[in-house]
């Protein structure tokens, strides 16, 4: 069999393939050589193959067959062999696999080899893919070698140790012998790698922490050597005496000086030396510093040395550096929570760095910018920030208009502001625009209530320009839908109302329905706005014309809702404005913004509607009118009914209005009184509350008080505190009525009352018509 | 350091040093996305962006050739650029004004120059001329089995 071809001529070879398939043809011929090789036992070879495999494998091919000829290149007295095969083993071996554990006792054999060359091979593997099983069967022998003179090993098995411990974190305690003169090395290699062992077992350990803080004394002095030495040919770069070194001392000071007064004060000199002294022209200073600096912000140090790094990363962030800019600003975000002040200082540099052609750079300056927005600087960093939005890339967009909408909600000065600059980020960025914003942005228009107008008449202008942004679209429909009657009685009092009709308002919002543009949720939002305009326009034949039609959508969703707002045009005409009412009133809480407006209907429908309509009937015929209308009686506290219970404490707008007091039914014993308040913000609600006291001395039981009202009006019962009339004015049993009055027409009643008294039951009616005028009025 | 990468400008791979375990499936993605991002970048940007926790610092050496390196969140960037130099002096050195063909004729030498600096992810040996001296030796031992074994195989048994 001719000798297998060698790697250089084989890699020649393939890259002389001008496709992907003839690189794959070679690559199989060369690997069924190679396989029939391995077959042979072929010793001389093995090196060649392996390696030749290698090569393979890099391109992207698999070599799993070569495994175990690594291993066998490892027990080879060869150290051309064992060179191949550790490298092969930490190349196609890792410790997922069983056969990894083979190398085990290869290289505890070469670990003891006389060849430091082949016990640094070993140390290499080991530290580099060493399993925890490995780790823990050859931590004594990495412990033995840690005691060796020779500094060539030495710095091996000091960061093999290093990855003992990052395997195996119980077995740190037996290195701790070993440490004892760790830093009265001379050799750079060794004190480097028992920097970064100390720093290891400093991180992980409270307890080593606290016992390696009193060498803080000895790296100052090395760190100061290091600093003040002369010229070493050896270390030196680009005029600074072994930066690498500098940089690890550093990092291990800031570990041990945390939280710890002493050990701050006592590196107090060394750092204030560092950051004034080192050379700053080129990146390897600069990296000195930077370390320094994290050193200085994270130790307990004193705030002149503080202001200093704060300073030097001012100035890094004038620097023509690129890489200095990004790196300063990543240091200011991490400080900015402590040193909020400092970082103010160099607002404007970081406001500049948002004009930055850098996109790394241009999205940190972003990060940071909103995280020095305060009530001060609101208004000039707001506008630097939406120019930064206009302008910037995609990427950032949504990140931007997030933490815009952030900022704004937490520092807004004024309602107006907050809404135009809403208005701003909507128009500009309106596609990128997160989901859940939509809901919070209807929650804070509600909110402003001065600024319906205002809001409604702008929004739709937006609308009229560009119907394609879909979040924009969405927020604006809510408010068409909700404040549409403002929009077309042209009430803005914040810029120069616009004239629009109804009929136009309809147009956008079926425009809306229609587009091509228009995503599902949109949809829904449009048609749901045309639908709650049924009550705020006149044109609502249009209005049920339109809804009619999406009855046989193809979006189901949109079908559910047409069909469902068909059935309240049919079917409960007359709750269409208790419907408004009722959404009027629960806007102001959450839960309206996290169901989405339909789920609002159903809630409605299911509260209103689920009722002993026989109950009403009843009354009706009780009270023989058609112009009394049947009431809905909630006397099973369901949650609507308590959440309008709640929505009246919550409401805490309402004012006594000065309204008197009225008995309304006095007779054996029974005595009710009504007491009225206003409901804010809805002046065409009044709330009554029916205070009922029995001065007979026996209990009023099952105590039941119903009432009806006239077509014009609305009433709504609420549940009563209790069923039970205490005898002797002991207590009263109160119950609120709501009445929605629209027409400002007089006020009457017909009011029912059922009870037991002394055991026998007690039914009685009247008319209640003695309402005084401004309850009405 | 969690990983260093060299690869071409074509999308093709040098090197690949692994500093903690990971299924072959991760590393293909972690290279894959490390080619994407790095060669997407226009020329004059800074070295450094941020991939899922970690900090990549790259830079292109010999025209065609980067250099990528996977940090952790306390590692120094500007220092981590400072290795890849340190690196490549090494490669220069040992080569002699080292270019991409060096490295792709001689990958398991570029392998074992920089088992000479690195290991765990941390810095070995500081030392320029160290690390010269160390390989220097053992490529010494190398041609003496060579030597002893009568074949003609060069300086590298393969």
């Amino acid at each position: 069999m001719p000798a297998p071809i060698r790697l250089r001529e084989l890699i020649r070879t393939i890259r002389t393939a001008r496709t992907q398939a003839e690189e794959r043809e070679m690559i199989q011929k060369e690997c069924a050589a190679i396989r029939s090789s391995f077959r042979e036992e072929d010793n001389t070879y093995r090196c060649r193959n392996v390696a030749k495999l290698l090569y393979m494998h890099m391109l992207g091919y698999p070599a799993h067959f070569g495994q175990l000829e690594c291993l066998k290149l490892i027990a080879s007295q060869k150290f051309t062999d064992k060179r191949i095969g550790y490298l092969g083993a930490m190349l196609l071996l890792d410790e997922r696999q069983d056969v990894h554990l083979l190398m085990t006792n290869c290289i505890k054999n070469d670990l003891n080899h006389s060849t430091q060359y082949v016990q640094g091979l070993a140390l290499c593997t080991l530290g580099c893919m060493g399993s925890s099983e490995m780790c823990r069967d050859l931590a004594g022998e990495v412990e033995k070698l840690l005691k060796t003179s020779n500094s060539y090993l030495r710095k091996k098995v000091t960061l093999c140790a290093v990855h003992v411990i990052r395997k195996v974190p119980e077995l740190m305690e037996m290195f701790l012998p070993a440490t004892k003169n760790l830093l009265s090395e001379k050799n750079h290699g060794v004190l480097h790698t028992s920097v970064v062992l100390l720093t290891e077992m400093c991180e992980r350990s409270p307890d080593m922490l606290a016992h390696f803080r009193k060498l803080v004394p000895q790296l100052v002095r090395i760190l100061k050597n290091l600093i003040m030495s002369g010229y070493s040919p050896e270390h030196d770069v680009s005029g600074i005496s072994d930066p690498f070194l500098q940089v690890r001392i550093l990092r291990l000071l800031r570990i041990l000086g945390k939280g710890d007064d002493d050990s701050s004060e006592a590196m107090n000199d060394i750092l204030a030396q560092v950051a004034t002294n080192t050379e700053t022209s080129k990146n390897v200073g600069n990296a000195i510093l930077y370390e320094t600096v994290l050193t200085i912000m994270d130790i307990k140090s004193e705030s002149g040395l503080r202001v200093l790094a704060i300073n030097i990363l001012g100035r890094f962030l004038l620097n023509n550096d690129k890489n200095i800019r990004y790196v300063a600003l990543t240091s200011l975000l991490k400080t900015v929570q402590t040193d909020h002040n400092a970082v103010q200082r160099h607002r404007s540099t970081i406001v500049d760095c948002l004009k930055d052609l850098d996109v790394s750079i241009k999205r940190r300056a972003m990060e940071l910018s909103f995280a020095l927005v305060n009530g001060n600087n609101i208004r000039g960093m707001m506008k630097e920030l939406l120019y930064f939005l206009d302008s910037c890339d995609p990427e950032f967009k949504a990140d931007c208009a997030s933490g815009v909408f952030l900022a704004a909600e937490k520092y807004a000065p004024s309602k107006r502001w907050h809404i135009d600059t809403i208005m701003r980020v909507l128009t500009t960025a309106g596609s990128y625009v997160r989901d859940d914003s939509v809901p919070n942005l209807i929650q804070l228009i509600t909110n402003s209530v001065e600024m319906h107008a205002y809001t409604v008449q702008r929004l739709y202008k937006a609308l009229l320009d560009d119907i394609s942004q879909q979040p924009l679209v969405q927020v604006a429909s809510w408010c068409i839908g909700e404040y549409g009657d403002l929009l077309v009685s042209g009430q803005c009092e914040e810029e120069e109302p616009i004239q629009v009709t109804e009929d136009e308002v309809l147009d956008v919002l079926e425009g809306l329905l229609v587009s091509n543009l228009s995503t599902p949720v949109t949809r829904g939002y449009a048609l749901t706005a045309i639908m709650k305009l049924s009550t705020r326009f006149t044109s609502v034949n249009r209005i049920k014309k339109v809804v009619s039609i999406y009855g046989s959508s193809i979006d189901v969703e949109l079908q559910q809702r047409a069909v469902e707002y068909n059935a309240l045009f049919k079917k409960y005409d007359h709750m269409r404005n208790g419907f408004h009412l009722s959404l009027l009133m629960i806007i102001n809480f959450r839960f309206f913004v996290v169901l989405s407006s339909f789920k609002m209907v159903q809630v409605c429908l299911s509260c209103l509607c689920v009722v002993p309509i026989l109950q009403a009937n009843d009354l009706l015929d009780l009270l023989g009118g058609n112009d009394v209308v049947p009431v809905i009686q909630n006397t099973v506290s369901t949650k609507p009914a308590s959440a309008g219970g709640e929505l009246l404490d919550l409401l805490g707008d309402l004012s006594l209005s000065g309204i008197p007091p009225m008995t309304a039914y006095n007779k054996n014993g029974l005595k009710i009184d009504f007491t009225f308040e206003r409901a804010n913000p809805n002046p065409n609600i009044a709330v009554i509350t029916i205070h009922a006291s029995n001065s007979t001395e026996a209990d009023m039981t099952d105590f039941v008080f119903q009432a009806a009202v006239p077509k014009t009006f609305q009433l709504q019962l609420l549940s009563p505190s209790s069923n039970v009339v205490p005898a002797l004015n002991q207590g009263t049993v109160t119950q609120v009525i709501r009445v929605l009055n629209p027409q400002k027409q007089q006020l009457r009643m017909r009011i029912k009352l059922t009870y037991t008294h002394k055991g026998s039951a007690v039914q009685d009616l009247a008319e209640v018509n003695n309402f005084p005028p401004q309850s009405w009025q | 350091m969690r990983f260093l990468l060299l690869f071409s400008r074509q999308g093709k791979l040098r090197l690949q040093k692994w500093f903690t375990p990971l299924t072959d499936r991760e590393k293909k993605k972690v290279i894959r996305d490390m080619m994407m991002l790095v060669l997407a970048r226009p020329a004059r940007s800074c070295n450094f962006l941020q991939w899922r926790d970690l900090k990549i610092v790259y830079k292109r050496w010999y025209a065609s050739l980067y250099f990528c390196a996977g940090l952790e969140d306390h590692d120094n960037e500007l220092l981590a650029l400072e290795v890849l130099h340190r690196y490549v002096e090494l490669l220069d050195k040992y080569f002699g004004n080292v270019c991409e063909l060096d490295i792709i004729f001689n990958f398991e030498k570029a392998y074992f120059i920089l088992d000479e600096f690195l290991m765990e992810g941390e810095i070995l040996e500081t030392s320029k001329v160290a690390v010269g001296v160390s390989l220097e030796e053992a490529d010494t031992l190398q041609e003496g089995e060579a030597k002893e074994a009568w074949r003609p195989l060069s300086a590298g048994a393969c």
